[in-house]
């Protein structure tokens, strides 16, 4: 199989890395190469974050290149727009309806986009959920990103069964069920 | 078969290790390093692992375990390796009973550095042999090798990592664990006491040794020659090897697993079959220096940058001219890093801002104190050089100079190299005020324990160093402790201290608010109809305040973390406290 591109972006503390573990599990469990690579230190203090996965029979470098992902998953809009560029004609945004001031925005150095997602949905199959708010009704926003998670899983290689086997080994014990549930949410919308 | 893993190179470092029989580990945090003393804790049944106060002590802990006879790595981030360099330089002379490994970890691109330098420029200079992986699986099976080169050379060895690498995730095949006899101390005072008559013949086996190896590197099973399409054939290492196999799967390649010192003879060959011999090295041009300096024909920098990370990409396009259409990336809006809802540091900095106060800084989240809207860091050099570099002020410009100077500096810091500053300034007669920011851990890299939190890398409890008792010890008379959100006694106390013609030093103290064992109960909400919409609120820059579109501000109740900074600065008693 020709390696798969995925990306996840966000801002630093919206729980990439778990989302991470989780694609990289999911790789793995249907027997793939893998490679990830993510950012932490500094960056992750609020800061515009992106990891990488690939998969597929060999996959030589950590990183996706610009123009090659196969699915963009964003936790926050201007975030989407940042790096919307990675994205293959042909690939599909999966983007948290959110947005989240930077510093610069609230400072006024900088004005936050209008349209962004009107504007990206003329160029690309674009995958849309307000997945705090959802999050929120299920009793745990913190799982928002595995809602938009589920939104996205239906754009890659795995059945829904493999998904929920690897989020229950990945995700804390406690925070099984919550995760799950909201996996399930996304993954049917 | 046996079991694979997805693991992190420094995970799959801290396997290595562990598979090699290491007994004894020592680090300090540094990103990209940090987690490979992380993980070696899960392995504490069978080697011992230890946070030490900085890289210096952290490798002298190595040395000596290594003295002793059993086998032993010290683990750090580049700038770090400045910091080891004194006895890393002597250690070389020494050489090693039980194998020493040391992984350095770069930073190329700076994702969390103050600087972009290379290791492998240090490590010949204390002409010491490295190792570079480029994927999981080799980070482990060459931190395993290193200590056997070690031992088989009688030298320590350096892993070289970047952050691609160390922060990547591959595909690791686990072996058990080997243990290795530990080896008898015989007392060897040639070998072990470097003064200069003992020196000056070991300088002598350490220059043999290195010749020895560079032959040897010749036949090593590490350095790999691919031979396909011959028109262009790339001489590489690491995690750039991986965008050589992307971007040009039929070059020829010359992949190096041990860097320096580099195999002559095999790159000569190499070089005499290919048509166009092209460097492909991130960072500075270290064996490209050294190959052209040999009179072969290479190109390196011309093509490609001192500065960042590389790609396939930057392959294609600098070395194959092949021009890729893609989309340019959009202009919107940076989202540098900044510090966390309810962090103490944010408060702290506030009242610095409020007194137009200079902060000299250190490293640490608080260096994103020079981030606007705070914009209160002036300087930032090196671990401890908060305290050092006001009191270079001082001598330079007077003490009236530094009446509207503190320096600043995090705890974990304090305890790295912080406590030498502060003791030149006590004997050197400084007046300055000190601000240690004490949030009870190593934050920007995790949140590790050190030497004043009372718990150890092993998790078990410990003697915490008292940093108000250091600082009364060593002759300071004015010493505060006090919380970092009581803004009224905080301006108060930094006005006297700053004023004061002696030396102070002012502990804020307040957890870091990514501690797990810190539990917030309250939030901090607005009300809108009390609202004059001055904007005094939002002067810290929490990031959970945002201005609504008639001036008025918003708090968001996910970010926030009811530190009530905000409260505490809103004059019309528009924020209210309620329970999260």
């Amino acid at each position: 199989m020709e390696t798969r591109n995925i990306m996840i972006v966000g801002v630093g503390g919206q729980g990439t890395l778990l989302t991470s573990r989780i694609l990289g599990g999911i790789a793995i469990h249907g027997g793939y190469d893998v490679k990830l690579s993510e950012v932490h230190g500094m960056a992750q203090r609020g800061g515009s974050v992106v990891t990488f996965v690939r998969y597929g029979d060999k996959v030589a470098e950590p990183i996706v290149e610009v123009g090659q992902a196969d699915v963009l998953i964003a936790f926050e809009r201007l975030e989407a727009l940042r790096y919307i560029h990675y994205l293959k004609k042909d690939g599909v945004l999966v983007v948290n309806d959110q947005r989240m001031d930077p510093i610069t925005v609230v400072t006024g150095v900088a004005e936050y986009p209008e349209h962004i997602l009107e504007d990206m949905e003329k160029e690309h199959k674009l995958l849309k959920v307000k997945a705090m708010e959802e999050a929120k009704k299920l009793g745990n926003s913190r799982v928002f990103n595995i809602i938009v998670l589920g939104l996205a899983a239906k754009h890659m290689d795995f059945t829904k069964e493999d998904w929920l086997e690897v989020i229950k080994n990945t995700v804390p014990p406690k925070t099984v069920e919550i995760n799950l549930k909201a996996f399930e949410l996304g993954y049917t919308l | 078969m046996k079991e694979k893993k997805i693991m992190l190179g420094n995970e799959a470092i801290a396997r290595g290790a562990y598979e090699a029989g290491v007994k004894v580990s020592a680090a300090y945090p540094g990103t990209p390093s940090t987690e490979i003393s992380e993980n070696m804790v899960q392995y504490k049944d069978s080697l011992y692992c230890e946070w030490s106060p900085n890289e210096k002590v952290a490798t002298e802990v190595a040395i000596g375990a290594s003295i002793s006879g059993v086998r032993s790595m010290a683990s750090m981030k580049h700038v770090g390796f400045n910091v080891a360099a004194d006895p890393l330089y002597t250690a070389a002379y020494i050489g090693v009973n039980g194998g020493m490994v040391m992984i350095v970890a770069d930073d190329p691109g700076m994702y969390s550095s103050q600087n972009e330098q290379d290791t492998r420029q240090i490590a010949r200079a204390a002409q010491v042999p490295v190792l570079e992986p480029s994927d999981s699986a080799e980070a482990k099976e060459f931190t395993k090798l290193a200590f056997d080169y070690s031992e088989k050379y009688d030298t320590p060895v350096i892993v070289r990592t970047t952050t691609r690498l160390a922060h990547s995730q591959g595909l690791v095949e686990l072996c058990d664990r080997v243990e290795v006899e530990d080896k008898p101390y015989e007392k060897n005072i040639a070998k072990n006491v470097m003064m200069p008559g003992n020196a000056i013949k070991r300088h002598v086996v350490v220059e043999k040794r290195m010749k020895d190896m560079a032959e040897d590197a010749n036949s090593m099973d590490i350095n790999v020659t691919e031979y396909n399409d011959t028109s262009i054939g790339i001489i590489t290492s690491g995690i750039p090897y991986t965008y050589v196999k992307e971007a040009m799967p039929n070059a020829s390649v010359l992949k190096l697993g041990m860097v320096h010192p580099l195999p002559r003879k095999q790159i000569e060959e190499f070089a005499s079959k290919v048509d166009r011999l092209i460097i492909f090295e991130e960072l500075e041009p270290v064996i490209e220096e050294q190959v052209k300096s040999w009179g072969i024909k290479a190109e390196g920098k011309e093509l490609f940058t001192l500065q960042g990370e590389y790609s396939a990409t930057m392959l294609r396009k600098n070395l194959l001219g092949i021009k890729q259409e893609t989309k340019a990336a959009a202009q919107v809006p940076a989202r540098p890093p900044i510090l966390c809802p309810g962090c103490p540091h944010r408060s702290v900095f506030s009242v610095l801002k409020k007194l137009k106060i200079h902060a000299a800084g250190d490293i640490g989240c608080y260096t994103l104190g020079a981030v606007a809207p705070l914009s209160v860091v002036d300087t930032t050099i090196c671990m401890g050089a908060s305290i050092s570099s006001l009191h270079g002020m001082e001598k330079g410009k007077g003490s009236d100079y530094v009446r509207d100077w503190v320096a600043v500096i995090g705890d974990s810091t304090f305890m790295h190299t912080g406590m030498n500053s502060l003791v030149n300034m006590v004997y050197n007669q400084g007046t300055g005020t000190v601000i240690i920011l004490d949030n009870s851990t190593t934050g920007m890299t995790g949140h590790q324990d050190h030497a004043a939190t009372g718990k150890t890398l092993q998790g078990d409890v410990t003697k915490a160093v008292n940093i108000p008792m250091f600082c009364k010890s060593i002759g300071i008379e004015h010493v505060y402790e006090i919380n970092a959100f009581d803004l009224p006694e905080l301006e108060k106390r930094i006005k006297e201290e700053v004023a004061r013609e002696d030396i102070s030093v002012i502990i804020t103290k307040s957890p870091c608010v990514l501690l797990k064992s810190n539990h917030f109960t309250k939030k901090c909400k607005p009300l809108s109809e009390e609202c004059k919409k001055c904007g005094a609120c939002l002067k810290p820059g929490c990031p959970a305040l945002t201005k609504n579109e008639d001036g008025t501000i918003d708090i968001d109740m996910t970010m926030c973390n009811g530190c009530g900074l905000c409260r505490q600065l809103c004059k019309f008693d528009a924020i209210e406290e309620v329970d999260a």
